[in-house]
């Protein structure tokens, strides 16, 4: 019986063996460039068993572990595409680690099993040991440049998710004692039941929901548990910060969106009361992120504290989710759209960070001057995602803010829309202070700066999609449409 | 058969600006007559869609030379562009200005390629605005034009360049953030992004009050106008913008705001419109009078010409909240005569700093001997500018005047209109005195064979002097047009 349910698992199983097999080539081979290949290959393989099981019905595995729907389907791709896309980006970045160039990239696709089963995850358990897995993989890579900084940022990393891990875990817990259950539909049919008319009158609940929330926090990058992000993005290799920073918060935010969505769903009172919750944190998280954004001078903590921010967007699509009265196709995708856009977005401003920096070894803004005549595609690459950040057309970015500020406007949350509008001006300021130094400022040197093809080919591959989805969102937003929605329950 | 004329104005001018972008290596002449010809086409097809346009009473309140595809259906947003008598004249103004605006930018040195790529962008966009009868569209567009603009004051600017660019950047981005929340507003109330649409029913709201909803829209417009106390950015981007940029924003951008506070604020929400016009009034006569005053002291020429935008904008502000059809006709018919009248200065500006390389008044004087070509068609333009009859200055104000004076709409209306009048006394005073001061009196040596406008220059001022001319003796030709744009927004309130 089991075993005819390791199919439901089947692109976490082919990841696993290819991740394995990377480990196991790197050890009879001289020549390390095959390792990517195959890492590559093997996330393809996965990809391919995901889009093969996308149509597939509801069904639940494993004792009500693991779930195989459409949402989970959807961040799978989000989690594979980001894999394939910093792999690629890495070729060249990974002769800066000293030594265990293969381990790298086995550690990178186990922390992305670990975000895929995270995902699907249904259960309490399940989820937290997929997320320890993709975690404790994350700590490892953090550090993995083995200097002073990269090392600071992998003990930060460690010691402050450790304890987000805890305080997860005690918030689950409460959880348990209350309901008896860990799996969230067995939560479902307890909560919606509970005999109490608010949050507060039910104390063990509410602790037990801030206790997630502030586990789960961390992860997104919310305030006020975003003190970590600057230093661990400054200091981790850029490959792994763009990882981090795009699939660590997708799957984040859709186990945030299918806990709160699933398990504390029903009744009335109590997603609207949590909903309040996020809309709060949002309005701080964003306005935090880009206030603090416009004095930095490293372009990897710029885009740090401009995740943070982002993050903040997300949650506005989260809050939006919870005051729903009766779901709504706009309201519910409006989150995984977002995460769409800002996943290709953040990924093509990262690659292209991470060629300039190949050639220059430096991440200050100020030595990027005059990229624009060193190396016109790249600068050219780098501006577009960051006018994406920033949500100005013709790109992903402005039709994912409108689509988002929608659901949160057809669900009464005008003040948190205004709010993150004129966060988004704010935003405009730093990004275009690195455009600008692109463009504007004489170069330190004439020497071009050139990239690998593979660095080429993501990073082409995600501004074209950035432009594509900016212009004919149409089919885009039918798929996150579809993805989402079993959140209307 | 619709030929989707419109999609073919908007985008032409990105036809062009791809090719340039991808033409390897493209010589200097490649660039400017690719640019030339694509300003040129969108002109064309803009002047086709006017002859073509359906002038017949039957049409008034129609959108013409419609297009409808859905866009994002998930949000009732619909790729939906059409033109009426309120947009049409606008949207030629923009396509002869673009024309303009590439010929006297011919004898740029410094990145052409990038320069005329942003050039044509900045038209696409502008373009755009008018053309959108969807809100999301309309968005869409209003957002794309910030970024050729700021590119364009900040690498081809001069003065505080850096400084503008991002005054500019902000200040509108500002106005759009509050405009964004008003239109997710709307569509929260109404359901629906269809301008046509809106125009129609009346809105009631238990969502924000209705005032709050016409604040949120009108904002945006307000800053772009500029309105008083909205309008700081303006002199710092004109005086510091390049002159093609300088022109393009004088003459069409800011009537982005004047269109959009007509399309939005009036056609949408009329009786709050009505309920705020005393305090739009004031304002408006703020502006004329401040900017008036304002531009009396400017000693750089640029800086001048911009604040007399200020105050010209003014008299568009008291003819659209003056809300009756005749003052209604004239705000649009201003709009137009501004862009060309202003445009035609900065391009004079523009030709001046060329050849002198100053634009200081201090350290001008008798031009008219060096530079008689200059000085003959820079004092046409501040002539049409003061309103001289036979000029499109003079029909344009005295039809906003006469309109704003006969308004029953606010009681005390005619007081306002009085204290509008004597900005044109002001501007008389000033623009006199700087034709005075920088042409008439003694020649200075050290200008002694600067040049004179040369054959590209002359046809495109010329050009624009015709435009001037012909809508000054014959407004009827664009009045016809406007009116029957108008004529169903002021059936809306009543008048």
């Amino acid at each position: 019986m089991l075993t005819e349910q390791l199919r439901y698992i089947a692109p976490e199983l082919s990841l696993l063996c290819f991740a394995l097999a990377v480990i196991l080539v790197d050890l009879f081979v001289k020549q390390k460039k095959v390792l990517p290949v195959i890492a590559v290959v093997g996330a393809l393989v996965a990809a391919v068993f995901t889009i093969i099981m996308f149509g597939s019905p509801t069904s639940e595995a494993f004792y009500k572990m693991i779930t195989v729907d459409q949402f989970g389907m959807f961040f799978k791709l989000l989690i594979l595409a980001a894999v394939i896309l910093v792999i690629l980006a890495s070729n060249k970045y990974v002769l800066n680690f000293a030594n265990f160039q293969g381990e790298y990239y086995a550690i990178l696709m186990l922390s992305a099993i670990g975000l895929m089963l995270l995902v699907s995850s249904i259960n309490f358990i399940s989820i937290f040991v997929s997320l320890e897995l993709s975690s404790i993989s994350l700590y490892a890579l953090v550090s993995f440049l083995k200097n002073k900084s990269s090392s600071e940022a992998g003990l930060k990393y460690l010691i402050l998710g450790a304890v987000a891990s805890a305080i997860l875990l005690y918030g689950m817990a409460f959880i348990f004692g209350l309901t008896g259950n860990t799996c969230l539909t067995c939560i479902a049919e307890y909560t919606k039941d509970m005999p109490v008319a608010n949050l507060v009158a039910s104390p063990v609940l509410l602790i037990g929901l801030v206790l997630i929330i502030a586990g789960f926090g961390f992860k997104i990058a919310s305030f006020p548990f975003q003190m970590w992000v600057p230093d661990v993005y400054e200091g981790a290799p850029t490959t792994i910060t763009a990882y981090l920073s795009v699939a660590s918060k997708a799957a984040g935010f859709a186990v945030v969106a299918r806990i709160l969505m699933t398990a504390f769903g029903m009744p009335v009172w109590l997603h609207t009361d949590w909903g309040v919750i996020i809309a709060v944190l949002a309005a701080l998280t964003m306005t935090v992120g880009n206030i603090v954004a416009i004095w930095q001078t490293n372009v990897k903590r710029l885009l740090g504290y401009s995740s943070i921010a982002q993050a903040g967007y997300l949650m506005v699509g989260l809050a939006a989710m919870g005051m729903a009265a009766k779901p709504d196709a706009v309201t519910s995708s409006g989150l995984l759209f977002f995460l769409l856009s800002y996943t290709l977005t953040n990924l093509g401003a990262f690659i292209a960070i991470i060629a300039i920096s190949n050639k220059i070894n430096s991440d200050n803004i100020d030595d990027y001057a005059g990229m624009a005549k060193r190396s016109p595609l790249l600068a050219v690459a780098l501006t577009l995602c960051l006018v994406s950040l920033t949500g100005l057309p013709p790109t992903a970015g402005l039709i994912a803010k409108i689509y988002i500020f929608t659901g949160a406007v057809n669900q009464g949350l005008l003040w948190l829309v205004i709010i993150a509008v004129i966060n988004s001006v704010i935003s405009a300021f730093y990004y275009f202070k690195v455009v600008k130094a692109m463009w504007m400022t004489e170069p330190k040197s004439e020497e071009k700066v050139t990239a690998s093809w593979p660095e080429w080919l993501a990073l082409a591959f995600c501004c074209v999609l950035v432009v594509v989805i900016g212009v004919v969102p149409g089919i885009f937003i039918n798929f996150t449409q579809a993805a989402s929605k079993m959140l209307g329950i | 058969m619709n030929l989707n004329l419109l999609s073919w104005v908007i985008f032409l001018p990105v036809i062009g600006l791809i090719v340039i972008a991808l033409w390897p290596k493209p010589s200097q002449k490649a660039v400017k007559w690719t640019a030339l010809i694509a300003a040129l086409a969108a002109f064309a097809v803009s002047l086709a869609i006017c002859f073509t346009f359906d002038r017949s009473g039957s049409a008034i309140g129609h959108m013409q030379f419609e297009e409808k595809i859905p866009w994002i259906p998930a949000i009732n947003a619909n790729y939906h562009l059409g033109v009426d008598g309120l947009s049409l004249p606008l949207v030629i103004l923009m396509t002869f200005l673009g024309v303009i605006s590439v010929l006297i930018s011919w004898k740029i040195q410094l990145k052409p390629k990038q320069y005329f790529i942003w050039i044509l962008l900045l038209e696409s966009s502008i373009l755009g605005v008018f053309c959108s009868l969807d809100l999301i569209l309309f968005f869409l567009f209003w957002e794309l034009e910030l970024i050729p603009m700021f590119f364009l004051i900040f690498i081809w600017g001069s003065g505080r360049k850096e400084y503008a660019a991002y005054k500019y950047l902000l200040y509108t981005l500002v106005g759009s953030a509050f405009m964004l929340a008003g239109i997710l507003s709307t569509y929260f109330i109404t359901h629906t992004f269809d301008m046509t649409a809106l125009a129609g029913i009346s809105i009631t709201s238990s969502f924000i009050p209705l005032s709050a909803l016409f604040f949120l829209l009108i904002v945006g417009f307000a800053i772009k106008l500029p309105v008083f106390p909205l309008h700081t950015w303006l002199p710092d981007a004109h005086t510091n913008a390049p002159t093609a940029a300088s022109v393009i924003l004088a003459g069409a951008l800011l009537k982005m705001g004047g269109y959009g506070m007509i399309r939005l604020c009036v056609s949408m929400l009329p009786q709050v419109a009505v309920q705020y016009a005393p305090y739009m009034e004031v304002l408006a006569v703020i502006g004329v009078i401040y900017g008036a005053a304002c531009t009396m002291r400017q000693t750089d020429l640029k800086r001048l010409i911009a604040y007399s935008s200020v105050s010209h904008m003014g008299y568009v502000l008291m003819g659209i909240f003056a809300l009756n059809q005749v003052s209604l006709a004239g705000a649009s018919l201003q709009m137009f005569s501004h862009g060309v009248i202003t445009g035609l200065l900065f391009a004079m500006v523009g030709l001046v700093y060329d050849k002198t390389h100053t634009r200081d008044l201090n350290n001008l004087s008798g031009l008219a001997r060096q530079m008689p070509v200059i000085v003959v068609v820079f004092s046409i333009a501040g002539l049409a500018s003061l309103g001289l009859p036979g000029t499109a200055g003079f029909a344009a104000e005295f039809i906003t005047f006469a309109g704003s004076y006969s308004s029953t709409v606010i009681p005390g209306m005619q007081i306002f209109t009085l204290l509008a009048v004597f900005g044109v006394v002001l501007t008389a005073g000033y623009m006199l005195w700087m034709l005075q001061r920088v042409f008439y009196g003694y020649p200075l040596d050290k200008y002694n064979g600067v040049g004179d406008a040369d054959k590209v220059d002359m046809i495109a001022i010329f050009a624009v002097v015709a435009v001037i001319m012909l809508v000054g003796i014959y407004p009827a030709v664009l009045t016809n047009i406007i009116n029957m744009g108008v004529t169903p927004i002021a059936k809306l309130i009543g008048m």
